[in-house]
């Protein structure tokens, strides 16, 4: 069962051309990770899958991405739903500058849910799913620019639960954070890809090949490779991901 | 190597001159309207009632009060809003954002003299508004509109753009980003900035020499004239009768601007401090 069926994609930033024809599905509830040098439009992909590209001045996509069948582009389906189906942990941890609870009850709140007992469980579920309600069960009330880099990570991680999204997209989630940090929320995405379909961006390859079941080598804006992980970083078809993998560029 | 030294020695002297010039002229003016003023300082200027016999500054005082607090009902939300739309609404780098810039700096570097001109030719003569506590803070809030503005822009663009990504991500629409995300977050810097308008407002007499008029009693309405702790100070210097209770009164004005500056520094300083 494909989750996202991308194909014909382009995508300009202005008079830049960043992604070129992409064709690419990615299966339900595994692990897609997104895998290339810098610059060459890995994030950029993983912002179209939920429309963040819309708030980019003068970008403009071609081509087709359905989600479920539905195209999000075209559809009916409007970016709030879109938003709330796909969810999104960035780079930097942002938690908003507010209390811990509040944090992860903004989602929720957004999408209309009232009520204090709703909230609290919706509060509870998502701290417990992101691995965090143990740290943080009595320090809802705190500010949540208060916490450690890792624990705002797993904090993002929650709020973005917390509206019951169907697929996670992690923008390098763990590129500001410390090792441990780092193998907490490896572990988490783990745990995750049993009712979540995961889509992680990564500069670090061992991070691919640790955690995801299919990764994609991106470079100059074009997928040069995809497949099965293991595959992929055993046996590359292509010379390029070779080069790669084996660290001679990137 | 000895003209070296010459060359530093006098140039530091300078230096020490300059400072001492600076500090001194403040501690001067201040030390010296202290001395002036507050000997004449006494219980029956902060009566309710000014009479001829006794100049209480307390209706002044209370019209001060009234006349910010009018201004800044007009030119908050004025300026806050469209701080909001050049912010969050309005294309990053667009022209209009920045001819709309450029006219909010010239407006705030015009004396306020012409601020009153223009009140008294338009609200109170055009609009018939006349000499009134409306008409001068409508005038006023013109005045303070560009700082209010400004400074809000400021305090916007310092919300970091992740908490909007953030709130974007999470299917939040522009109007709930701003209202819930971005607009608490920049409440401190937008608040030092009305701080900086309740100052000029305060200490404003030009303006609202021609426009709200200069009757010493405390107003019973808007559009009732009413003179400002500044104007008041100005009427009696001018009258040239009662220089201690002038002197009195600008103790009074100077203890209340000398408060509002500590607080706006303050505020300046948290919002400093979050951003790291």
């Amino acid at each position: 069962m494909n989750k996202f069926e991308i194909s014909d994609l382009d995508l300009y930033y202005g008079q830049l051309h960043a992604l070129k024809n992409v064709e690419l599905k990615i299966p339900e509830r595994q692990i897609t990770a997104f895998i290339g040098p810098s610059g060459c439009g890995k994030s950029t992909l993983l912002r179209t899958l939920n429309r963040m590209n819309d708030l980019v001045e003068g970008c403009r996509i071609t081509g087709n991405v359905l989600l479920d069948g539905q195209d999000i582009y075209n559809g009916s389906l409007d970016t709030t739903l879109l938003r709330k189906r796909v969810g999104m942990v960035f780079q930097k941890p942002n938690p908003f500058p507010m209390s811990v609870y509040e944090n992860v009850a903004y989602g929720p709140r957004t999408h209309g849910v009232r009520g204090k007992a709703k909230l609290d469980d919706i509060v509870e579920q998502s701290l417990r799913g992101a691995a965090i309600w143990g740290e943080l069960k009595d320090r809802l009330k705190k500010d949540a620019l208060g916490l450690s880099g890792g624990q705002q990570q797993r904090l993002c991680i929650a709020r973005a639960l917390a509206v019951e999204p169907e697929v996670v997209l992690m923008d390098e989630p763990t590129s500001a954070l410390d090792p441990i940090s780092t193998s907490r929320i490896e572990d988490l995405c783990v745990t995750l890809r049993e009712k979540y379909t995961i889509i992680i961006v990564t500069h670090n390859m061992q991070q691919a090949a640790r955690i995801s079941d299919n990764t994609a080598f991106f470079l100059l804006g074009e997928i040069i490779e995809y497949g099965n992980t293991e595959k992929l970083f055993s046996i590359p078809r292509d010379k390029r991901t070779e080069d790669y993998i084996t660290g001679r560029f990137g | 190597m000895k003209q070296q030294k010459i060359s530093a020695f006098l140039l530091r002297l300078l230096v020490y001159f300059a400072t001492i010039v600076t500090v001194g002229a403040l501690l001067f003016v201040v030390g010296y309207i202290l001395y002036k003023g507050v000997p004449n300082l006494t219980w029956k200027l902060f009566e309710w009632k000014y009479t001829t016999d006794n100049l209480s500054l307390m209706p002044a005082l209370l019209n001060t009060i009234l006349m910010t607090a009018l201004s800044l009902l007009i030119a908050v939300p004025l300026g806050v809003f469209a701080a909001v739309y050049l912010v969050e609404y309005a294309k990053r780098g667009s022209k209009l954002v920045r001819v709309i810039r450029m006219n909010a700096e010239t407006l705030a570097g015009i004396p306020s003299i012409v601020y009153g001109l223009f009140g008294m030719l338009f609200f109170v003569t055009a609009l018939k508004l006349g000499f009134s506590m409306l008409s001068g803070a409508l005038t006023i809030s013109i005045m303070i509109l560009p700082v209010i503005l400004r400074t809000s822009e400021e305090a916007l663009m310092s919300v970091p753009d992740s908490y909007r990504e953030g709130s974007f991500g999470l299917g939040a629409g522009r109007l709930r980003t701003v209202f819930r995300v971005v607009l608490p977050d920049a409440i401190p810097g937008i608040l030092a900035g009305v701080i900086l308008g309740v100052g000029r407002t305060v200490g404003e007499t030009a303006a609202l020499l021609y426009t709200a008029g200069t009757s010493s009693d405390t107003v019973s309405g808007i559009m009732d004239s009413a003179r400002t702790l500044s104007v008041h100070m100005y009427a009696l210097s001018q009258e040239g009768l009662y220089i201690n209770q002038t002197y009195a009164t600008a103790v009074v004005l100077l203890v209340i601007v000398v408060g509002i500056n500590a607080l706006s520094a303050t505020l300046a300083k948290r919002v400093s401090k979050r951003k790291i």
